[in-house]
């Protein structure tokens, strides 16, 4: 049981939301956009999170996208986990997003409720950062389009009334060779003690990581060592592992020193498994 | 534009009957079902979304209602426990003795219920990914996982209900 009251507001358009938020917040009411809701009501429930009012904004047609336009794929904000990996079009956002909680809990967290949340994981951000994709915002000053590498820096920026309508991943990256790997500490389903996904294109890997540090990430100067030639295998492993050591995750998944162990085995794989992709 | 700004009365489609619920916009599915229209079937296990024992169907797929607004459900099917009257894996779940305590079989059948209509061909590994989403301390889990097999097989049939 959520112990306050709050409003519940459910807009059917993007201005809708947006000037309901804005109404809301002028009068007070600490108002909060609303998708999958999951983690929402989990902290209020638990007395983390207080808010005087809800957007919900699964009825925004928008938001709720899933199709083809202009070489590229748009997937709404507010489509579930489920129907993106049901829908089979974009494999490694298949996979990100089927190994993000349960089954039963993706038939209701939301693309941009994953990618927006609190929980610093944020798996279903790896293939969009990995695609260069574009991130659709909706906000006072309207409706914009902007890529995702410069609007996500260890979270998605946003300000006070912006909410994402939806994201645009180019239609020639969905199928090439791609890799996804989840290390968890004790069960399947649980937080990553290391998330590593990539792609193989025109003969180079790119890689993001979630849980090696309290945010996801992908770096340019990583994927150049991760491609260099003149270093073998574990080098390039253990050079990478150098660069990324600082601010490593240490928590009761797994201390820094794991998670490096870890990252290294994983990258050499990696490498070992993608070499003839 | 939906507003809700106080308890309010609404009307849910729940086992294919309208009812009238008065409820708060921050009240929990969960709650609603079982204190309002007296469907116990979906129980209260962790309320954090890990255990899958409140779990229903939503527009035919499952959703673990301790994380659900009941508000959200407005203009959607909801399908409890008690609203399923005698389909295939309830009688599997019987002849293939997969309960024991019983607190945690509405979630499991409502969830390969739901696995059975949305993939009537589920490999062992998309069985396991379903099942993954509910927690039995009772059993090992394997008599659960036969009856689903059994199911998918087409061993079991919907029986008729009784007059």
């Amino acid at each position: 049981m959520i112990p306050f009251d709050f409003e519940y507001y459910q807009p059917s358009t993007v201005a809708e939301a947006i000037d309901a938020f804005t109404m809301l917040d002028e009068k007070g009411k600490d108002p909060v956009y609303y998708g999958g809701g999951s983690e929402l009501i989990s902290m209020a429930r638990l007395g983390n999170r207080n808010f005087g009012a809800v957007v919900d904004i699964k009825e925004i047609p928008e938001c709720k996208v899933l199709g083809y336009a202009n070489d590229n794929l748009h997937l709404g904000s507010a489509l579930t986990l489920s129907e993106i990996i049901e829908s089979k079009q974009f494999p490694l956002m298949e996979k990100s997003a089927g190994r993000i909680a349960d089954h039963t809990m993706q038939c209701k967290i939301t693309l941009g409720g994953n990618i927006a949340g609190t929980i610093i994981y944020r798996e279903a951000v790896l293939p969009l950062l990995l695609t260069d994709s574009k991130i659709t915002i909706a906000s006072r000053r309207g409706v914009n389009d902007y890529w995702i590498r410069h609007l996500f820096h260890k979270r998605l920026n946003l300000q006070k009334g912006d909410f994402i309508v939806k994201v645009s991943i180019p239609q020639n990256l969905l199928q090439i060779p791609y890799f996804h790997i989840k290390k968890t500490t004790n069960e399947k389903i649980d937080y990553p003690l290391l998330t590593t996904a990539g792609l193989k294109t025109e003969g180079k890997l790119k890689i993001a990581f979630s849980g090696l540090k309290a945010y996801p990430f992908r770096d340019d100067d990583v994927e150049k060592v991760l491609n260099d030639e003149h270093l073998d295998f574990q080098e390039r492993a253990q050079k990478i592992a150098i660069a990324l050591s600082h601010d490593i995750l240490n928590d009761l998944w797994g201390s820094a020193a794991y998670r490096k162990f870890v990252l290294v085995n994983t990258i050499e794989n990696i490498l070992q498994t993608m070499k003839d992709a | 534009m939906l507003i809700l700004d106080k308890k309010s009365v609404i009307n849910l489609n729940v086992n294919d009957e309208e009812r009238e619920v008065a409820v708060r916009p921050s009240d929990i599915l969960l709650t609603t079902l079982r204190e309002q229209l007296g469907l116990t079937g979906a129980k209260p296990g962790c309320l954090n979304g890990d255990c899958g024992a409140c779990t229903v169907l939503l527009d035919g797929w499952p959703i673990k209602s301790c994380l659900m607004l009941t508000v959200e459900a407005i203009g959607k099917k909801i399908t409890t426990v008690e609203g399923l009257k005698n389909a295939p894996i309830q009688k599997a779940f019987v002849e293939e003795f997969a309960y024991q305590c019983g607190y945690c079989t509405s979630g499991f059948i409502i969830v390969c219920h739901a696995l059975k209509n949305i993939h009537p061909d589920a490999t062992d590994i998309v069985i396991d990914d379903w099942l993954q989403s509910n927690i039995c301390r009772c059993t090992s889990y394997e008599e659960i996982g036969k009856a689903v097999k059994a199911v998918l097989a087409g061993q079991y049939k919907s029986s008729p209900t009784p007059v």
